[in-house]
């Protein structure tokens, strides 16, 4: 199934890229896409466990992704 | 009540008119803006940035848990995104309440849960030409360190239970005992005279 990907901030600046779409297994995580984002190259500078959003709440790691949801890797925020 | 990402200057005057009820003796205006120095580092301005849908959908979220926290719904909070100068507003939060106590603490309770949650970026840019993601900062305004995200998952933390800004924390504004208490302290007699003239 196909995700989409979305970086931000620090985190679109490391990777090169603001989304990403990306093929997983049926049955994939949360956990998997971080896996994923984190092999990519200049992805290194990202944590172990950065906060995640799927279609636009934040999520756990053990999280199931269905095909066409919006998974966002959020970096530490800092509005105000 | 009412929240929104904006790309224009925020007006605070109208916030100010949105929010005002004859039923409040109180309104509290908080305004952040854009600082001069950080970390020792003469800056020039800012570029904020946000993860715009759900930066939204978390605004509104907290708006409508202060709204049930502190028995009101004459709040507004506008956050601004773009390039800003320094002296501008990132952020404006307006809240009326019947009584001032309950209205500190509201606008208390919204920086500090946006500050947490809401997925907004800033690019700091320096005299010197440099540019930096900054780095969250800590309840009282301190910088803190970036290995820290966890405590900002909304489902880490139910409504109930917002983490470093609730309310036990600041037992020391609670109502009825910081007004009377600081405006002895300061200027008996005088401070807060006004405010003694509302129902608050």
């Amino acid at each position: 199934m196909t995700v989409t990907v979305l970086l931000f901030a620090s985190y679109a600046d490391a990777v090169g890229s603001n989304s990403l779409s990306i093929e997983l297994p049926t049955g994939a995580t949360v956990d998997d896409v971080v896996r994923h984002v984190q092999g990519l190259p200049g992805a290194a500078k990202l944590p172990k466990e950065p906060l995640v959003a799927v279609n636009e709440r934040y999520a756990k790691r053990s999280r199931a992704i269905a095909p066409g949801d919006e998974v966002a890797i959020i970096p530490p925020v800092a509005g105000g | 009540m009412r929240s929104a990402i904006v790309d224009g200057v925020i007006d605070v005057n109208a916030l100010l008119r949105e929010t005002a009820s004859h039923a409040n003796g109180a309104t509290i205006v908080f305004v952040g803006t854009v600082r001069d120095v950080n970390d020792g580092r003469p800056v020039s301005g800012m570029e904020y940035t946000a993860y715009r849908g759900m930066a939204e959908r978390e605004l509104a979220a907290i708006v409508a848990e202060a709204a049930e926290r502190f028995a009101t719904s004459d709040i507004v909070v506008e956050h601004r995104i773009g390039v800003l100068a320094l002296g501008e507003a990132s952020v404006a939060i307006v809240v009326g309440h019947p009584h001032r106590g309950a209205a500190y603490d509201a606008s208390r309770y919204l920086i500090e849960q946006l500050k947490q949650r809401v997925p907004i970026w800033k690019l700091e840019q320096y005299l010197d030409g440099t540019r930096e993601w900054v780095g969250p900062t800590r309840a009282g305004g301190e910088e803190q360190g970036a290995g820290s995200p966890g405590r900002a998952g909304s489902e880490e933390r139910g409504a109930g239970s917002p983490g470093r800004a609730g309310s036990e924390e600041r037992g020391a504004t609670s109502p009825g005992r910081a007004g009377g208490e600081e405006q002895g302290a300061t200027s008996p007699g005088r401070a807060g005279s006004e405010e003694r003239g509302t129902p608050a």
